[in-house]
């Protein structure tokens, strides 16, 4: 590497050529470019020692090793599906991974078209006719959502109803976003693990302004009552929003049909495996709604020469313009993560697709029944369909049968005093007979 | 070798477009058949169906007809558009690394001591007492700022409504502000380009929760009444928030909690040079002085019994992010900070200032304000600073952002951080004063090398057509 052996290895000014530059711009020393006041200069050190590029990766792979060799069957909102390699060479390419928003679209007509690729398979998932180029997670698309639909709603109604059973991250989330809008956040119970309608419709009232569900939901359950749930939110005039995941929607009734104004969670199921809850926040909605849509959006259009080209659009939406008055303040979102998941996406292809939602309820299935054949466990807890996960009762405390499962190799969530959760998809598949015999042992 | 650079961008094309869609490729509608009951299942579900050699075929012929930074220079200004290490990547895509979040603590150890290292290293360099890694993006970490001014002012029953923000600053700044509920008072800058004290003078309040300032600002200049400002709000019971968009202008010469700023963010995909991703994933960190560190998101990690451990700060806003933020970025931060330590951090951010300024010497174009840092805020003059932009494409080079801060008539902001060398400012300076030197007509019709030509905006928005079944339906 030329240049010189300190400093910023990326920066590879050699000693003469930044003597010339000095002198060009007339200064005689680099510190004698800062325009900043004497009492704050900083001229102390950070006692961060610099490191060879081996140094650096040796240190930290052996931090990262600190990490137990564990089999999860973990879920709850972050989900492990194998990520085939074409997904990391094509998006890691540099014209991909090290480009910017594309704000010059004439040079960057591939990441456009990439990411109207994936809104149109979001389109084809959800039955909706908009959907975004990403937000940061499925949080935060909650979050947006409910903003949302504070501005489109005509009536005054600041309610948002949202499932008993919601992940702690998604509701503390809703929470901060809800706050900013006054907007007040409510849970409706469910029954059995799914949404309680009877329950709902008592509850609801002129004020409602959003009801939200899942499915599946955290636990793993499958939805059936989505239709009456739209129903209900259609005769009060309120959005009724749907979480899901490209997986699940890839088999599950869709969502255009069941009433849902908006879709929205987690993209990165596919395209990004495990990677300590990062996601991608899918984002989908009605026409009637495209100039409240947060978040950025890739259009068709056409170049001078006639030939069709992709653009961002309806820019006007957006903080860049709008500033306060924006749909949201997001500006960097995940845009590499949904190019990743429609690379995923295309290279199952609908039949792919279709049998990797299988696999994720049969296996759910298959699982439980297995553990509800040990003594003293019980699963699943909630007579419903499941979906990649469900619950299991056990009669010794849940936290106990964790800790000693990390032991034995294993991860399973306790969810509550005398409740397991497990979630298993193809890629742990293959564990499922150790992980039984394991819940055996540690219960017996 | 020629002054300038020579340029023509792959293009894949025929008389209707550009590469055909995937779905244009092949699509297939399978039937729908699981154990599930049919009424909870859709019908079909219809895709594009292609082989493995067809999609990388396609996606490398887009990544051909797309511009990274290692396609040549990116002068991107305030977005500080680095070269992204790649043994950084390696580091990401560490097995050991791909963790469930919902792991127990005692089998996460090696994940928590590298979010750990991470919110020491960033604590130092920012001279903060606290930080969270939690927000996945600068507009995200601005709006986690704002709550926990919020949380701080109503804990001390001090409810304030009003956020200050100067005309110049980040649209980011006055959306996420009004995201929490905020209004927003703009603060007009003075004929200097700075912060205007009087004008400070009339804005600030016993509403005033919080004054966000980015320094150096917009167009370089760094704000030198920095501590009489800090008295100001401070002294009106408000809070001080650092836009960390220019921090690269100031490593290892000035911290923002040494000027008096109480909270910041840390844009990491500008200044710790992980990649921009075509739009994101970044992560926006946020740093605080002690006051403030029980009001963080949840949870936080400390170290507990030669380990580390989770906690939640007392008086914690709750979560930004559905989990812990954007895992595989803050392992790019660390790396790259690890690498380049103090003597590194300090030279990236001499560098980066020292070829602003070489490169600004060598411009046609005006630069009516300075002295400047990292970045300097040319004026196109009677040139649309649009179509300079565009005719700066045909040169090989990503053009500056344009039009803004709108203090600069036609502004071009530029900043070419300091990964390039003499060869490549000189080229560079080369591209921007042929352009300046070309007609309107010229540059009017720009750009002619790249995949595509003009794309017509305006008329895209007009009719929003945002999928391939918009097409679809259109052509039927």
């Amino acid at each position: 590497m030329g240049g010189h052996d300190t400093g910023s290895p990326y920066a590879s000014h050699t000693p003469a050529e930044t003597e010339q530059m000095l002198d060009a711009v007339g200064a005689a020393t680099e510190a004698g470019l800062f325009d900043i006041p004497e009492e704050i200069r900083f001229d102390g050190e950070f006692d961060i020692e610099s490191r060879s590029e081996r140094a650096v990766r040796q240190e930290f792979g052996g931090m990262l090793n600190r990490n137990n060799d564990l089999t999860e069957f973990l879920g709850r909102g972050h989900y492990d599906h194998y990520v085939p390699s074409l997904v990391d060479h094509l998006s890691d390419r540099q014209e991909f991974l090290s480009s910017y928003t594309q704000y010059q679209p004439e040079i960057a007509q591939g990441f456009l078209q990439a990411l109207f690729e994936y809104q149109s398979i979001l389109v084809e998932l959800t039955g909706l006719e908009v959907a975004n180029c990403s937000l940061y997670d499925a949080a935060t698309a909650l979050g947006e959502t409910a903003t949302l639909a504070s501005r489109v709603r005509a009536t005054t109604g600041d309610r948002v109803l949202v499932p008993e059973h919601l992940h702690e991250g998604k509701r503390g989330v809703l929470e901060n976003y809800a706050d900013g809008a006054n907007l007040t956040i409510e849970s409706y119970p469910m029954a059995d693990g799914a949404a309680d309608v009877a329950a709902i419709e008592d509850l609801v009232d002129e004020d409602l302004l959003l009801l939200y569900a899942e499915s599946p939901t955290v636990r793993g359950v499958v939805e059936e009552s989505l239709s009456d749930l739209g129903t209900i939110a259609d005769e009060h005039e309120a959005l009724f929003a749907l979480g899901s995941d490209p997986v699940a929607l890839s088999v599950l009734e869709e969502p255009a049909a069941v009433g849902a104004d908006v879709v929205i969670g987690d993209a990165a199921t596919l395209g990004l495996g495990t990677s300590y809850g990062m996601g991608l926040g899918m984002f989908a909605t009605r026409k009637e709604f495209l100039r409240q849509v947060p978040g950025r959006l890739v259009g068709a259009g056409e170049d001078s020469t006639g030939r069709r080209a992709y653009t961002l659009t309806l820019q006007t939406r957006e903080q860049h313009i709008r500033r306060e008055r924006a749909t949201s303040n997001i500006c960097t979102n995940q845009a590499w993560v949904a190019l990743r998941t429609a690379i995923h996406a295309a290279y199952l292809g609908p039949e792919g697709l279709v049998d990797l939602a299988r696999t994720c309820l049969t296996n759910a299935t298959e699982l439980a029944d297995q553990l509800d054949e040990i003594t003293g466990v019980a699963a699943p807890v909630h007579d419903r369909h499941h979906f990649r996960e469900f619950l299991a009762r056990t009669d010794q405390p849940a936290q106990a049968i964790v800790d000693e499962l990390v032991d034995e190799g294993f991860a399973v969530h306790a969810v509550d005093e005398h409740l397991l959760q497990i979630c298993v998809t193809e890629t742990n598949e293959d564990s499922t007979e150790r992980l039984v015999d394991a819940v055996r042992e540690v219960v017996a | 070798m020629s002054d300038e650079l020579h340029y023509d961008q792959a293009r894949w094309s025929d008389e209707e477009g550009y590469e055909p869609l995937l779905s244009e490729k092949n699509t297939r509608e399978v039937a729908v058949d699981t154990p599930l009951p049919d009424d909870l299942t859709r019908d079909s579900l219809e895709l594009p169906e292609l082989s493995e050699p067809e999609l990388a075929r396609h996606y490398t012929r887009l990544s051909q007809m797309n511009y990274g930074v290692e396609s040549g220079p990116f002068p991107l200004g305030s977005c500080t558009m680095k070269y992204n290490p790649k043994f950084t990547e390696d580091l990401a895509a560490h097995p050991s690394g791909a963790v469930h979040p919902d792991r127990p603590e005692k089998a996460l150890q090696g994940t928590l001591e590298l979010l750990g290292r991470t919110s020491e290293y960033l604590a130092e360099i920012g001279g903060m007492d606290a930080v969270t890694l939690q927000p996945p993006a600068g507009a995200a970490g601005e709006y986690t700022g704002v709550l926990v001014a919020k949380a701080y002012h109503e804990h001390n029953g001090d409810e304030r409504s009003e956020i200050i923000v100067p005309d110049s600053a980040h649209g980011t700044n006055f959306a996420s502000a009004a995201l929490a509920g905020f209004d927003v008072v703009e603060l007009p800058s003075g004929d200097d380009g700075r912060v205007d004290i009087d004008a400070l003078e009339e804005a600030i309040s016993d509403e005033t929760a919080l004054l966000m300032l980015t320094n150096p600002n917009t167009l370089g200049l760094f704000e030198r009444d920095i501590e009489e400002i800090s008295a100001m709000v401070h002294d009106a019971g408000g809070l001080l928030y650092y836009d960390g968009a220019n921090l690269n202008a100031l490593l290892g010469r000035a911290r923002p909690g040494d000027m008096g700023f109480d909270i910041m963010h840390y844009n990491v995909h500008k200044t710790f040079a992980t990649p921009h991703g075509g739009g994101g994933p970044g992560a926006g960190p946020v740093g605080v002085v002690d006051e403030l560190a029980d009001f963080l998101p949840e949870p936080q990690v400390r170290e507990h019994g030669g380990g580390y451990e989770l906690f939640e700060p007392t008086h914690s806003i709750g979560k930004v992010h559905g989990f812990q933020g954007n895992w595989l970025v803050l392992v790019k931060t660390c790396a790259y900070i690890a690498r380049l330590g103090d003597e590194g951090l300090t030279d990236a951010s001499a560098k980066a200032v020292l070829n602003a300024n070489y490169l600004a010497e060598q411009l046609e174009y005006e630069i009516p304000f300075g002295p400047f840092h990292h970045e300097f805020v040319a004026s196109a003059g009677d040139q649309d600073a649009a179509d300079v932009a565009k005719r700066m494409l045909d040169y090989g080079v990503h053009p500056p952002t344009t039009k803004w801060p709108e203090i600069v008539d036609e502004a071009l902001m530029t900043e070419p951080t300091e990964i390039e060398n003499k060869r490549t400012l000189d080229q560079l300076a080369a591209a921007f004063n042929a352009v300046a030197d070309e007609s309107t007509e010229t540059i009017e019709a720009a750009p002619e090398r790249t995949a595509a030509r003009r794309i017509d905006q305006v008329s895209a928005a007009r009719t929003p057509r945002l999928s391939w079944q918009a097409l679809d339906d259109e052509s039927e």
